[in-house]
């Protein structure tokens, strides 16, 4: 009755709707941790949360400024030479594209950006909390940079490829040097260059297992980077594996100002390249 | 600057700075050798005691200085396996949608939205499950579920909130916007004549999807997935958090179990069992490493493949 | 081309970082910031005594409470000042730092069973030894076992499995608990021992008192076994033990002191004493101390005398009465009296300590 070709039509409908069905399932957990994080988190968002140090356990009150100057010090620091190093990682690999090097380096980035956080994290406790002894802001830095490396070197290669050859070779006709027009290259990919290293930034700042044994963590404010320091997530994982409900709080909070730093860099970054093109 | 001199190209300009940026290109690999060596010097006196069999043996005691790996390393790959299953339906489902069959002003902002979840930090996914995952299913799904299938010894008693299971959904939520995004790209880079094609022939949208479009896109696909393996063998906090933490292997998927980066976070501020404790959590790390590479090294070929394919044509 | 807010970006950052440095460069000289790690069952109150400490001195002492047995290794290591533990280091571990440790009691404390049964309200069940190690030997299995209600007459016990919670990670607690169960137990003596990490047969572990107490609050029909002021900060309820002398004790100040009454110390002891069973009608049978984990000479004299400062801080009265309220017993006077003598023979870089600034 219904023939052949209707049925193949009804079929392909009822796949369609099917996979918005998946649309739908896949959208919920974003909805629900957002959601729970807004509801939750924003009780607790209050300047003293900002400004404050942890009271004592079981007190009420106290905040996470600590934890929100450590996130910036450890990630402030390891950026300053991962990001550096990973550009120029990436115009190598873009400029020399074809060398042995170039290929090798594409490849293991790749392969390195997949590599779980806590064993670069035992890297960096070998090398440096092992070495020095003791904990310190720096181990947690390096952690953290050696992170960044591989995902600002593929960003920034795969950004300096899409920059059209004929500025090169512009550039080379008007008797530019190669590392001159190279330096041309990278100023006119630079704002994609800064969505990279922004998106890497913003992973890396929500990274909690390799601080776990370097950077330790700590209740004070400190600026030095060679003693333990707190950070955002490491206060979020306390706090959430905890009994007390003060604690439990402070975590949804600390994790809502971790979610809003990370999204918000994320649209800047997104901003930004969309400005580009 | 006089243009006819700078003409070659060549110059002690140029050469040092293709040295700098070859020695910046080099930390690369650098890093990767470097975790090779550092990670197998600790893991160094586990590994001569216990050589590879430590891999597939079962006991974590640390009192009695007995290391077997096999409860965290048969934790970790079935929770990424249940997490797998579950997630490529549902990413491929939403990159085939997000691709062909969506109207054309939502594809990027809901691509993007799902992309979000990407963004969230694993500490955050631990604290989402263990306050609000966990009791919701604990009240409203594993009671049903065990009462049901409760015959299965997957589904028995008694139900720890904390689980494997628990550990495994988590790893689904988390894994489907890597194979959704890679999928996405894989199905976008598939030539457009290929779609047309089929249309043309009489196909309705559905069976150029499922005939044409995705078979050509096959070995990109399972780059996706792969990758999206390798992303869940290695997530630690959320698991952490999740999965019970427990060195026992049990039928039930209610109940807890550990996975290899777990063990690592929980234990390796301890190692109470003392150097040689260490010593296998290092050895643990080698494998967990050498795992993620390998699974990590055959996406990126299987990805390469196909981008190196649709572009050509 | 570098657009505005590219520039404007890296401008702030730069701000940012010059202003970051500059701020190491100041500070105060004279205080000093120590590090300390381990147990968690101490962590309430020392997390109290290190922040008044702060608020009266300067010094900042950042305690990480990550478990005892991290406690022990990371002194071991030096990667800390100093380490706390309520399981004793065994003479291995001494040996590790060449005898270069000195156990320093600071409070005494409980092991508590607690649960979770809604059903129950504020009842507080009643356990004996061989019915603890039972249950955690996984032989006793459900909550409404013979055994349970004749040591609990008229209590409606739930038909609901018995969901056993202990740590994850290396912990003076579960040394304590272990120790007791060891005592009280041959076959757990047998098959399991005492330890800070043991091959639990059965359960979810927690990591720290406090990932016990949250398994233990969140699900239902779970046994664990936490520091007392976990389980009453938290409204969980806790359960009375059968002592040695036949008598079953609530874990209370006084019966934890009643525990630590009977220890005779000699002068030059190594304070690793344990009191768990103890003899007494109202002693409570396990109860322990507690330990801070100090060297006996530091090398970095400014430290050595910031230490020095807190643990003369640490006996003086108030210090006792902040612990009171948190539930922690003080140490009874003869072995209080000791560790204030011993506090006097820390040396740094061999010499004694300089009275400070």
């Amino acid at each position: 009755m219904m023939d052949p070709r209707a049925r193949r039509r009804a079929k392909s409908r009822v796949m369609v709707a099917l996979m918005g069905v998946t649309v739908v399932v896949a959208m919920l957990p974003l909805i629900l941790i957002l959601a729970s994080l807004v509801l939750r988190g924003a009780q607790s968002l209050s300047p003293e949360f900002f400004v404050n140090r942890p009271a004592p356990v079981g007190e009420l009150g106290g905040g996470v400024a600590h934890a929100i100057l450590g996130t910036l010090m450890i990630v402030g620091t390891a950026a300053l030479v991962a990001v550096p190093v990973g550009i120029a990682a990436g115009l190598y690999a873009s400029e020399y594209r074809g060398t042995r090097m170039a290929q090798l380096t594409r490849f293991v980035a790749d392969v390195l950006n997949g590599t779980p956080s806590i064993v670069v994290g035992i890297l960096a406790w070998t090398w440096v909390v092992a070495v020095q002894g003791h904990f310190s802001a720096a181990a947690g830095s390096f952690a953290l940079g050696l992170l960044m490396l591989p995902m600002v070197m593929r960003t920034t290669e795969e950004l300096i490829k899409l920059v059209p050859n004929e500025l090169r070779e512009s550039a080379l006709a008007l008797g530019y040097p190669r590392w001159r027009t190279t330096f041309v290259v990278l100023r006119t990919a630079l704002p994609g260059i800064v969505t990279g290293t922004l998106l890497a930034v913003a992973r890396v700042s929500g990274e909690t297992a390799p601080l776990l044994f370097t950077a330790l963590g700590s209740e004070y404010f400190s600026f030095d980077l060679d003693r333990p320091m707190a950070a955002l997530p490491l206060v979020v994982f306390k706090y959430a594996t905890g009994p007390y409900p003060e604690w439990h709080q402070l975590a949804w909070t600390a994790s809502l100002v971790l979610i809003l730093v990370v999204f918000l860099l994320g649209v800047a970054a997104r901003l930004a390249t969309r400005q580009r093109l | 600057m006089n243009p006819r001199r700078r003409l070659s190209g060549g110059g002690r300009g140029d050469t040092v700075f293709k040295a700098l940026l070859f020695l910046a290109a080099s930390t690369i690999p650098a890093l990767l050798i470097a975790l090779v060596i550092e990670l197998t010097r600790g893991a160094r006196q586990a590994i001569d005691r216990f050589g590879a069999g430590f891999i597939f043996g079962s006991g974590w005691d640390p009192v009695a200085g007995t290391f077997g790996a096999w409860p965290a390393v048969f934790g970790t790959l079935l929770t990424s396996a249940l997490a797998l299953l579950l997630a490529v339906p549902l990413a491929l489902g939403v990159a085939i949608y997000l691709t062909e069959f969506a109207p054309m002003r939502i594809r990027r902002p809901v691509a993007t939205m799902i992309e979000l979840l990407a963004a969230i930090p694993s500490v955050v996914y631990g604290l989402w499950g263990i306050f609000v995952m966990i009791p919701f299913l604990r009240t409203w799904v594993y009671p049903v579920l065990e009462a049901r299938l409760g015959f299965l010894p997957f589904f028995a008693g008694p139900v720890y909130g904390p689980s494997v299971l628990s550990a495994s959904l988590i790893l689904t939520v988390m894994i489907i916007p890597f194979i959704m995004s890679v999928s996405r790209e894989v199905l976008l880079a598939v030539p457009p004549g290929q779609r047309e094609a089929a249309l043309a022939l009489g196909a309705t949208r559905w069976e150029a999807v499922s005939t044409v479009i995705v078979p050509y896109a096959k070995s990109g696909i399972l780059g996706a997935v792969i990758l999206g393996l390798g992303r869940a063998l290695g997530e630690t906090m959320a698991v952490t958090m999740l999965i019970g933490n427990r060195h026992e292997i049990a039928a039930s998927l209610f109940a807890p179990g550990y996975s290899m980066a777990a063990v690592i976070a929980n234990e390796f501020a301890d190692a109470a069992g003392g150097p040689l404790h260490e010593s296998a959590l290092i050895y643990l790390a080698l494998i967990l490493f050498g795992v993620t590479v390998i699974v990590n090294g055959a996406a990126r070929l299987m990805i390469w493949r196909v981008a190196r394919r649709g572009g050509a044509t | 081309m570098l657009n505005r807010e590219s520039k404007r970006g890296v401008l702030r950052a730069a701000l940012v970082a010059v202003a970051a440095t500059s701020l190491v460069a100041c500070g105060d000289k004279d205080t000093v910031q120590l590090t300390g790690a381990g147990a968690t069952f101490p962590y309430p109150i020392y997390s109290k005594w290190f922040d008044a400490f702060y608020n009266e001195t300067g010094h900042q002492v950042n305690y990480q409470s990550i478990g005892s047995g991290a406690g022990v290794k990371q002194f071991t290591e030096g990667t800390v000042d100093f380490g706390a533990t309520d399981g004793p280091m065994t003479d291995e571990e001494i040996a590790a730092v060449g005898g270069a440790v000195v156990h320093l009691p600071t409070v005494l404390g409980a092991d508590v069973v607690t649960w979770n049964l809604p059903s129950l309200g504020e009842t507080q069940l009643r356990f004996d030894g061989a019915t603890l190690a039972d249950i955690f030997l996984g032989k006793i299995k459900r909550w409404d076992d013979p055994r349970l209600a004749a040591l609990n007459p008229g209590v409606a016990l739930p038909s609901l499995d018995i969901l056993v919670v202990h740590r994850a990670d290396g912990s003076g607690t579960t040394f304590i608990w272990t120790d007791y169960l060891s005592t009280v137990s041959p076959e757990w003596s047998a098959k399991i021992g005492r330890g800070k990490s043991v091959n639990w047969p059965t359960g979810v572990g927690g990591k720290g008192n406090e990932g016990v107490t949250q398994q233990v609050k969140q699900v239902e029909g779970t046994i664990g076994y936490v520091e007392l002021i976990y389980a009453s900060a938290n409204g969980l309820p806790y359960g009375a033990i059968k002592n040695r002398s036949g008598q079953f004790v609530l874990p209370t100040l006084e019966s934890v002191s009643a525990a630590a009454a009977g220890v005779d110390l000699a002068a030059d002891t190594d304070f690793r004493v344990s009191i768990v069973d103890a003899a007494g009608a109202d002693a409570y049978p396990v109860a322990s101390f507690t330990w801070l984990l100090v060297r006996p000479d530091m090398a970095d004299a400014a430290k050595a005398r910031a230490i020095r400062d807190f643990l003369r801080w640490m006996t003086r009265p108030e210090a006792a009465a902040m612990a009171a309220e948190l539930h922690y017993a003080p140490l009874p006077k003869s072995v209080a009296d000791l560790v204030a003598a011993r506090i006097e023979t820390l040396t740094a870089g061999g010499a004694p300590i300089a009275d400070g600034r």
